[in-house]
């Protein structure tokens, strides 16, 4: 505890930015989750609809990663496989993995995102989405969190 | 789930690989190695690399970042890094210092960019306290207004790596063949190449930086050195490096972009 508070009190003598530090995150982290949407505890999200699942990273990790300048994205027919990087997002000084929360075939990825990658910040659960995969093991579904249970995942992440 | 090293100390173990005049790119895929196939901690100091390169970070474009003609002429390597960030000429005079870690050994810090690079800031502010005015300024190291180190990272589910390429020295005429990049931080405001970056040999020698670098580590970790060979050549044989030496045909393709 003594460490985190030092470091948080030279953080603002060094003048550093942190988003979690300038926003009450627990209002912004609950209106920022879908309902109807799962979640991975690395900050990926799932839409199943039908015979396809949909797959971008949520509203929390963007936030954090701060401006996406570049993504780097598989191509289509390649496989992706549960809790595995598949691809990768550049941000600030970073290149961040981005993990699939199910196994499956890439079915469409979305071009878009080559010309601009800000909309995942800007629009993450939406034009910001990354890759469609056709499940291999729809049961992993199940494994993933609710809206609810991600939000408090994020709350106590945050807390640290 | 590997199990945690941990020292007597109570602290997480970090072995410390100091090595000299190591090309690059080969640092590069060593790092990258670590981080992707290592559970261990570590940190990796180049002191000075072999011949001047130009390193660019993951999306960098030639076309936008380097003056091609000359960097053909004078045959100067050009390298796409793993990491993110922008780009660099990096030669004898640079000092290369990475932290590879387990997120978990260092869990006060968020596995982000901005935490990570302020857990960085906060080490290095040990080294250089009492010897220079250091601060972390938007994203690089600066003596004031002047950036000295540049640093990139990546992040994967578990580890990161935080590196950076500290100029203790540098050849004036190389940063000519680096452009004004179109993402710069605002602090540069329009200032040229060499009215914007400073070298650090006129603050502190290159032994004593290690050195302090080293003790500072020891504060976060309990650091034991290991040698350069036990990491030179990939323990996992299936892991393949990502940073690479673009090819003449690559940069003369650019060039012909870059005049359109």
């Amino acid at each position: 505890m003594a460490l985190r508070i030092w470091a948080s009190s030279t953080a603002n003598a060094l003048r550093l930015s942190s988003s979690s530090a300038t926003r009450p995150h627990f209002s912004r982290c609950f209106s920022s989750v879908l309902d109807g949407l799962k979640y991975a505890n690395s900050h990926e999200w799932v839409k199943h609809e039908g015979s396809v699942a949909t797959i971008g990273i949520t509203h929390h990790a963007q936030d954090h990663l701060g401006e996406v300048v570049f993504v780097d994205l598989p191509e289509t027919g390649s496989s992706v496989s549960k809790a595995t990087g598949f691809g990768a997002v550049e941000s600030v000084k970073a290149t961040s993995d981005i993990n699939s929360p199910i196994s499956g075939e890439i079915v469409e990825v979305n071009s878009k995102l080559s010309e601009t990658p800000g909309l995942i910040n800007s629009s993450p659960y939406e034009d910001g989405w990354m890759i469609k995969v056709k499940p291999s093991n729809p049961s992993e579904l199940e494994s993933l969190m609710g809206a609810k249970e991600y939000t408090k995942f994020c709350e106590e992440e945050d807390a640290h | 789930m590997a199990t945690r090293q941990v020292a007597r100390s109570g602290l997480p173990l970090m072995n410390i690989v100091r090595m000299k005049g190591v090309p690059i790119l080969k640092q590069l895929e060593i790092e990258e190695c670590l981080l992707r196939t290592s559970s261990d901690n570590w940190c990796i100091i180049n002191d000075g690399t072999d011949k001047p390169n130009i390193v660019m970070g993951i999306s960098g474009k030639p076309a936008e970042l380097v003056e091609i003609r000359p960097v053909l002429e004078d045959k100067i390597p050009v390298i796409r890094r793993f990491t993110g960030g922008g780009t660099v000429i990096v030669d004898h005079g640079t000092v290369f210092v990475s932290f590879i870690c387990n997120k978990n050994d260092v869990a006060d810090v968020q596995p982000y960019p901005r935490p990570i690079m302020s857990w960085s800031s906060l080490l290095y502010s040990q080294v250089f306290q009492g010897i220079a005015d250091f601060r972390l300024r938007e994203n690089d190291y600066v003596f004031g207004l002047r950036k000295f180190g540049g640093n990139a990272q990546s992040i994967t589910k578990n580890r990161w790596i935080h590196h950076t390429s500290f100029l203790w020295d540098y050849e004036a005429r190389n940063m000519s063949y680096l452009k004004h990049p179109q993402r710069a931080p605002e602090y540069r405001l329009a200032r040229d190449h060499l009215d914007f970056i400073c070298p650090m040999k006129d603050y502190i020698s290159r032994s004593d930086f290690i050195r302090k670098t080293i003790d500072a580590a020891g504060n976060h970790f309990s650091v034991e050195s290991t040698e350069f060979e036990a990491v030179k050549s990939p323990a996992n044989m299936k892991f393949t490096p990502t940073s690479r030496l673009l090819t003449n045909h690559e940069l003369e393709a650019a060039g012909k972009t870059s005049i359109l």
